[in-house]
């Protein structure tokens, strides 16, 4: 009886209890998810357009990070800064589209994964030698004040994530949408052979979809850059954004920002809730069950291209 | 030349279906056995031992446990990690509970205990498929390796937390704790990798293996000629984490001697994943090339940077890791289908040699 | 295809050379070797790189100084990357390394200590995991080849709690106070926990245990209980990249710093700095100076930098975990040169280094004459006690250097040494050891 109360009736009390911090933590699901959302939508752009699970996503965005902590720490203004560290994400699409993905074309993808496993291994020596690995302070202006309405407690930083990435997909979803790339990259998306056939080049493609990535890799670096201080660690947040890709189905860009709050508030609401029934600690593996439940309903995610097989 | 089947007949059906049915490729095991198994305890130092040739042969046994899943079955899994702590921690529980039991033993119960939590991680895998289910098996792995950092009853109510290798004899040999004798430990492990690469390799040829193949290349057409996919996914998850919960066991027991959960996180279960599809999907070998090649390769760049090219440490570490990472995309490029595959290429041309045509 | 064929042979012949001819420099004589496991890359490179360079240097000044009683130190870097594996595979390499074998181990890892302690019973070579690793190593009576002075966690966790009472105003005023213990969820970041719940059923205060899974970039929700149940301390026990987000979630929820107490891995420069001025007044423990203005400080400066403090800057100078780094090399040097008094001024064997180790009397006078007066706490080690149950001293960032807020604080050792003893006779009975009597006759 003891643990039924713990697990069905305690936490429910406690919500009802106290209904202003059960809205605190719904908004600071809410902020994580937009956090984790970051991270997935490169993820998710490098998937639909190429096939390819790209594992170095994450080391893209500390990368990314630590290029633009080094440009600024010459002297050099954010705002120049940060261009200039685009242009590096574009080199590196094309050194990656030049010399991973063409020698690979037409290969399974587990081999495509697999290749890009070494690029994130490459990365990580790069950046590690070319930027060294202290912890670096990144402070592009982004105010930090808590502020409080109604008894919530609110973060314009987190305000800040959000608005960018609200920013970001309704820039990409005009993007993917009104543009003739864009309009290109879901031909791609939808039929390699197809598109290849009308004459769009695939090649150029990749070059923009892995540009694009590059530059979403460097909004997620600069924002979980900006909390924990770039430093080797950012690569992992890609473990973070794992739950959310299945959540919200690798191919969907909604799918990328609706999962990650998902996640994020049913993380935390296990975690503050359900958690210290448990010991702590649940929010990692909690994420993952959390997506797994999804998945039982859906196997493709939320917003993922339904799956049709045939023999 | 050397390597000609031409007038090698077979003349029953047992002859046609040996595991190596080309008298040279026996020859060939022979040779290697009796190298592994004589030559290397006399001429390997501890260092080679301890730091190379016992992780080498687990992370191969666990290659190969993987390789069963992903590379005969097709299901992609990253929850090695968390199968392989199941194998560690109840071997320990169990040979802390009952000392006398002999530790090939323990090891093997503990591989049923991971078979039995692979089965159960393996349901999702009837719905679930390709990189979803890849990403699935992640909540075994962050699940199992929770709990067994939060339960003290794993680790036996011990304040730190980590679990320690007591000694265990067999025949009168120490086989784990510090004390006994690295030949001693290379031997267990290299003598478990033969047994189980041998089964492993009889059984990918059985109906089991066969239907695992189905699945592999097309699950529904499969179920259409009549095999049950709930069997023979299942069956797969539970033999893959019997013997990746084996090579846990022995990670602990062998090669540390003691462990915290860190030692079996998310990078083990990449690690491994890697192995497999460097040293080639669906191949006893590739499980084996691939292990060497990720235990091998750091090593050695690391021995040639500071010992042969004199860079500090830490500048060799970075170099080591683009290096690394370029030598990954060339193998692909080279061979996407492993390192297995090019052994098998070079066969075929030694097959000719020395008149190729 | 030709050109890739003979990559791919080039590339498997310099890997066979490179195995074959494992690295086997000559060793000069009269020189012995100190290993030093080091990860300068990976997660937690900021935390490698000042301990190691704090290691470096001061093997260079000793050297520089001609030695120890005229027996030069070579120092061998190996790169772990905080990997146990890793970590391993460098003990291996190392352990023979030189005429007399490796002095003595510091693994610098929870880990890799673990590993090591394992293997010291057969290869006699000693391990010292300054204030890490195994806490029951402290009894020396079961953990023979194992050294963990000056001071442990649950040594560190009564300190500490024992500085809350005190600020507090007295032991007694710790009834009904609430403190939250903030975690890395793996045994290092537990080690703290027995010895805070004893605490917690004698002074009457409510622990609340707040666990945080590896790597903790994520802290939102622990950050909002801490919000909700409002501790009047928090005491965290973090590693890398957790130490600097939890320290700007806890000012985003507006804890008060002052209230927010590190441990000894959780307050360094490269924790507060990313934080920027979100971190003023956060407190950490430590057992040894910060800063740079000590006089073995200005002897480096001089000696190994020519006065440029800005090339020295750039080494982390005087940063707290490269003072550490100088604390651990002063301990192996002070050993080796102990153990010198009985087996005479050569290169030594790990055997003799650890007599020398258990042995070590390290008087105030002697850290004077170092150049360490009031640095760090003289230390006197047993058979006995491998730790010596050193003190330890709160220190406050006040936004650009860390500074001193209390006296040397005593841990409460009633309290820690039966935990110990307890957990060295469960090690010993696990493991079939016989602990030793130290009345001299082992």
């Amino acid at each position: 009886m003891g643990v039924l109360n713990e697990f069905f009736v305690l936490p429910f009390l406690d919500i009802a209890e106290a209904p202003l911090f059960f809205i605190e933590v719904i908004i600071g699901g809410l902020s994580a998810g937009v956090m984790y959302s970051l991270v997935a939508l490169g993820f998710v752009l490098i998937f639909k357009a190429s096939g390819v699970f790209n594992f170095a996503q994450g080391v893209l965005a500390l990368f990314a990070a630590l290029t633009l902590v080094g440009i600024m720490e010459w002297g050099v203004p954010a705002p120049v800064a940060l261009l200039l560290t685009a242009a590096v994400m574009v080199g590196l699409a094309f050194a990656v589209e030049r010399l991973v993905l063409r020698p690979l074309v037409n290969q399974e993808h587990i081999i495509l994964f697999m290749s890009t496993i070494g690029l994130a291994y490459f990365l990580e020596g790069l950046g590690d030698t070319l930027w060294g690995s202290n912890v670096k302070k990144l402070d592009i202006g982004i105010p930090e004040q808590s502020f409080e309405i109604g008894g919530v407690l609110l973060n314009q930083f987190e305000l800040v994530a959000a608005a960018t990435a609200g920013t970001l997909v309704a820039v990409l979803a005009v993007f993917f949408h009104y543009t003739r790339v864009g309009r290109a990259l879901r031909a791609v998306a939808d039929d390699h052979q197809a598109a290849l056939s009308v004459g769009i080049p695939l090649k150029t493609i990749w070059v923009i979809v892995w540009s694009v990535a590059g530059i979403v890799a460097l909004v997620a670096g600069i924002m979980w850059g900006s909390k924990s201080g770039v430093q080797f660690s950012l690569s992992l947040i890609a473990l973070k954004a794992l739950p959310v890709l299945i959540l919200g189905g690798f191919t969907s860009v909604p799918g990328a920002i609706v999962g990650g709050l998902i996640i994020g508030v049913g993380e935390k609401i296990g975690e503050v809730y359900w958690g210290p029934a448990l010991g702590g600690a649940i929010e990692n593996w909690f994420a993952y069950v959390l997506a797994l439940m999804f998945l039982v309903f859906r196997p493709q995610g939320l917003f993922g291209e339904k799956i049709i097989e045939r023999v | 030349m050397l390597y000609r089947e031409a007038g090698q007949f077979k003349s029953s059906y047992g002859a046609d279906q040996a595991v190596f049915p080309i008298a040279q490729d026996r020859w060939f095991i022979a040779a290697a056995a009796v190298f592994a198994f004589v030559v290397v305890p006399l001429i390997a130092d501890d260092y080679w031992l301890q730091a190379i040739l016992i992780p080498l042969l687990v992370y191969a046994l666990a290659a190969l446990g993987l390789n069963v899943l992903t590379g005969y079955a097709g299901q992609l899994s990253l929850g090695t990690g968390g199968f392989m702590a199941v194998g560690a921690y109840m071997s320990y529980k169990i040979t802390t509970a009952f000392p006398e039991l002999n530790i090939i033993v323990v090891f093997l119960f503990s591989g049923l205990f991971s078979a039995a939590v692979g089965i159960v991680f393996g349901l999702p895998s009837l719905r679930i498929k390709g990189f979803y289910l890849a990403v699935a098996t992640l909540a075994a792995q962050f699940f199992l390796i929770w709990l067994f950092n939060k339960v003290g009853w794993f680790y036996n109510y011990n304040p730190s937390g980590t679990i320690d290798a007591p000694p265990r004899a067999m025949l009168g040999v120490l086989i784990t704790g510090a004390e006994a004798q690295p030949e001693v430990k290379y031997l267990t492990a290299l003598s478990l990798l033969s047994v189980f690469a041998l089964l492993t390799k009889n059984l990918v040829r059985s109906s089991v293996g066969r239907a695992w193949m189905a699945i592999r290349d097309m699950d529904i057409a499969a179920e259409i000629i009549g095999i049950r996919p709930l069997r023979t996914k299942l069956l797969a998850f539970a033999i893959s984490s019997f013997i990746c919960g084996v090579a846990g066991a022995e990670l602990f027991a062998l090669h540390f001697g003691s462990v915290e959960t860190l030692a079996f996180d998310i990078n083990l279960s990449f690690l491994i994943l890697f192995m497999v599809i460097i040293g080639g999907l669906g191949s006893i070998l590739g499980s084996i090339l691939g292990a060497a090649f990720m235990v091998l390769m750091p090593i050695a760049l690391t021995n040639l940077f500071v010992g042969g090219l004199g860079m500090q440490a830490v500048t060799a570490k970075h170099t080591e890791f683009m290096v690394f990472g370029g030598l990954i995309i060339f193998f692909l490029i080279v061979e996407p289908h492993g390192l297995a595959r090019l052994w098998q290429i070079a066969k075929e041309k030694l097959r000719l040699w020395p008149f190729p045509y | 295809m030709h050109a890739r064929n003979l990559i791919l042979a080039a590339a498997t012949a310099a890997v066979t050379t490179a195995l074959v001819t494992a690295a086997s420099p000559v060793w000069a004589a009269g020189e012995m070797v100190l290993p030093s496991l080091v990860y300068r890359t990976g997660a937690y490179a900021p935390n490698g790189v000042p301990f190691a360079n704090g290691v470096s240097d001061y093997i260079a000044l000793v050297n520089a100084k001609g030695g120890i009683n005229g027996v030069k130190i070579k120092l061998v870097e190996c790169e772990t990357g905080y990997k146990t594996d890793v970590g391993v595979e460098c003990y291996e390499k190392l352990k023979g390394e030189g005429a007399t074998g490796a002095a003595v181990f510091n693994p610098l890892s929870t880990g890799i200590t673990y590993q090591l302690i394992e293997k010291t019973w057969v290869d006699k070579v000693p391990v010292h995991s300054m204030g890490y690793g195994r806490t029951a190593a402290a009894d020396g009576r079961v953990f023979k080849w194992t050294f963990n002075f000056p001071t442990t966690y649950w040594s560190q966790a009564s300190a500490v709690i024992k500085y809350i009472g005190d600020q507090e105003g007295g032991m007694g005023n710790l009834k009904g106070k609430k403190i939250a213990h903030v975690f890395h969820n793996s045994p290092y970041g537990k080690e703290a926990n027995p010895t805070l719940e004893i605490l917690a059923d004698k002074f009457g205060y409510e622990l609340i245990m707040l666990p945080v899974d590896h790597p903790g970039q994520e802290q939102k929700a622990t950050w909002l209980q801490i919000r909700r149940k409002k501790p009047d301390w928090v005491f965290m026990s973090g590693w890398g990249v957790m130490n600097q987000v939890a320290i700007k979630e806890a000012a985003a929820v507006n804890y008060p710093m002052d209230h927010f107490i590190g441990n000894w891995w959780s307050s360094t420069e490269s924790d507060v700095l990313p934080a920027g001025d979100a971190a003023k007044g956060y407190k950490g423990a430590n057992f040894h100076g910060a800063g740079a203005d000590w006089a073995l400080h200005g002897d480096i400066l001089a000696t190994l930098y020519g006065g440029d403090k800005a090339k020295a800057g750039g080494k982390n100078f005087g940063e707290v975990l490269y003072n550490r780094g100088i604390v651990n090399a002063v301990f192996s040097t002070e050993a080796i040169r102990t153990a010198m008094g009985k087996f005479g001024d050569k290169p030594l064997t790990g055997e003799q280094v650890r007599w020398g180790l258990e042995n070590l009397d390290l008087t105030a006078a002697r850290l004077k004459a170092l150049g360490l007066e009031d640095f760090t706490n003289p230390v006197k080690v047993t058979c006995e006690d491998h730790e010596t149950m050193g003190p330890v001293r709160i220190q406050q960032w006040d936004g650009g250097k860390w500074v001193y807020v209390s006296d040397w604080i005593k841990p409460m050792r009633n309290v820690v040494r039966p935990l110990v003893e307890r957990a060295a006779a469960a090690y010993a009975q696990e493991k079939g050891i016989t602990p030793r009597k130290c009345d001299g006759s082992d």
